[in-house]
């Protein structure tokens, strides 16, 4: 077999299974970089295996297998140095080892999201963890998504294992009594992947894609796994909604185009309609979360695709049960506009001057906001004010034209 | 902490100040970010520098100084200016070097201060005595 073919028969294993392959290993060991050590072992010696002996027919027992090997002996190596437990933990599995058969291996990648998003981790790693070890991302990437230093994700991801390790944190589903807290903090970090670090996920430049894709296979892991909890299809859905309409947020020059002046044309039906079917599913449960709300919220949106309206006051009352449930600035920046819509820029303006100062010092879409509803308030002084804070605060250059091009163009 | 974020240019850049029509698309956005970081409290200082080609360099050579017209190196880009800021953590400070106004052409370098000036006081005073 020639190497480029093994190579491609590696490539495409890691690809199916890297995440099935780690989460058994380290579910073992509650040891993630020594798994990760340990498959790259395999990995290294399927190259030099396979061109030799052909592609085994279950390529990922025989990578599980080889890569049980290396935990065993590195276990059999740190007893000398360290407790007995690695070597008890080793001893287990190559009892099991004997009995297990091949081809099938169990799906531990669930323990291994809610261990990512373990209380014990640092909120920031959750994310960067699940990119890592389940969809086998390496750091360097990670890290130029977030805009952090490789070295520094680096050191961020060994000290998050090494805590995994050292505080021996287990490899559970969660208790139903605990499980929504635990799944709330496995959703939010796969939702912080899809926004990758940015706040504003709806005026992002599309070109810069990030983690949506990788986060949208997150989630779909998740689903795949947790089939019957209605916020996991909430999530899925407000990310396929929001992709949907990637193509749309810049026009051919490049230039911002806001939501609601986007070309429907341009959504993608195909992902529209998977978010519909999946939030239409997910409100059967009747149990509302944050995730359906604003889902919901975006599916209202997506609905001008075929209507060619908006129905501002469904947004609004949307809005209005998102600030009751989860009432974070976004959602509260969000229900003023909506406010304006429909009814009038003054009773949105009062809802955007009622929240706290302190937390829009440096919040952009609020200033975006205020720019927009002062202006058609005719209180042009503040608008200009408002609006030049709002492009201070952009990180976007096509964001920053748009809104320079407002002040000529009021509303 | 603080830290200073450093704005480096490439000579296009820089030599857009001195046509009048570029200058204010230069200067409007970055005036808009000054004026964001004075309002969220975080500005301590910051400047423009003036053209590299004006730059007078000392080296440290044998027993004194040497002058020469700077830059030293001739490098693509060349440091434009400065904004120091007071931020509680880094994360925050990345938030603001993410802010600042991107051109092609144009580097943002983010580098935290050794520490603030009035804890440098007593080090200084260390070395005078």
């Amino acid at each position: 077999m020639s190497d480029d073919a093994t190579h491609r028969a590696v490539e495409q294993a890691a690809r199916a299974s890297y995440g099935r392959l780690l989460a058994f290993l380290a579910a073992r060991t509650r040891d993630v970089a020594a798994a990760e050590d340990a498959l790259a072992d395999a990995f290294h010696a399927a190259l030099e295996h396979w061109p030799r002996d052909g592609v085994p027919a279950q390529p990922e027992a025989w990578l599980l297998t080889a890569a049980r090997r290396r935990l065993i002996d590195a276990a059999r190596r740190a007893q000398v140095r360290r407790d007995a437990l690695p070597t008890l933990l080793a001893a287990a599995d190559e009892a099991e080892e004997q009995t297990m058969p091949d081809a099938t291996f169990p799906d531990e990648r669930l323990k291994l999201l809610f261990v990512c998003a373990h209380p014990a981790i640092a909120r920031e790693v959750h994310t960067p963890l699940m990119l890592q070890t389940v969809l086998g991302l390496d750091a360097a990437r990670i890290a130029s998504a977030f805009l952090v230093k490789p070295a520094t994700m680096g050191q961020r991801l060994s000290r998050a294992k090494a805590k995994i390790r050292d505080a021996n944190i287990a490899f559970e589903v969660p208790l139903s009594g605990e499980l929504p807290a635990r799944l709330g903090a496995v959703l939010e970090a796969i939702y912080a992947a899809y926004g990758s670090g940015w706040d504003d996920v709806a005026g992002a430049d599309p070109r810069r894609r990030g983690l949506a894709t990788e986060a949208v296979a997150l989630g779909r892991t998740l689903l795949q796994l947790l089939p019957a909890e209605p916020e996991v299809r909430g999530l899925l859905a407000l990310m396929l909604y929001c992709e949907s309409r990637r193509d749309a947020r810049r026009d051919e020059g490049g230039a911002y185009v806001p939501l609601s002046r986007q070309d429907a044309a341009r959504w993608s039906r195909p992902m529209i309609g998977e978010a519909d079917r999946l939030l239409q599913d997910a409100q059967r449960a009747k149990r509302l979360g944050r995730f359906q709300l604003e889902a919901a919220i975006q599916s209202v949106h997506a609905r001008r695709a075929a209507t060619g309206v908006t129905d501002w006051e469904a947004l609004a009352l949307l809005y209005e049960g998102l600030v009751r449930l989860a009432p974070t600035i976004g959602a509260l920046v969000g229900r003023a506009a909506a406010v304006a819509e429909a009814r009038d820029a003054a009773q949105g303006w009062a809802l955007l001057q009622a929240i706290p100062a302190d937390a829009v010092r440096d919040y952009q879409p609020y200033w975006a906001l205020a720019a927009h509803l002062l202006a058609r308030l005719q209180r042009h002084a503040e608008a200009d004010t408002a609006r030049e804070r709002a492009i201070g605060l952009c990180e976007d250059t096509a964001m920053r034209v748009f809104l320079r091009q407002q002040a000529r163009n009021p509303p | 902490m603080q830290c200073t974020i450093l704005i480096h240019e490439q000579a296009h850049i820089i030599a857009m100040r001195n046509d009048p029509a570029q200058r204010a698309a230069l200067y409007a956005p970055i005036g808009a970010y000054l004026e964001a970081l004075k309002e969220a409290g975080v500005f301590v200082s910051g400047a423009g520098l003036e053209e590299p080609s004006t730059a007078t360099e000392l080296s440290a050579a044998g027993d004194g100084w040497q002058a020469q017209d700077g830059p030293y190196a001739d490098t693509k880009e060349q440091l434009a200016g400065f904004f120091l800021i007071d931020v509680p953590d880094r994360a925050t400070a990345l938030a603001w070097a993410r802010r600042c106004p991107v051109l092609p052409g144009r580097t943002v370098e983010l580098r935290g201060n050794l520490c603030r000036p009035e804890e440098m006081q007593p080090a200084l005073r260390a070395v005078q005595a």
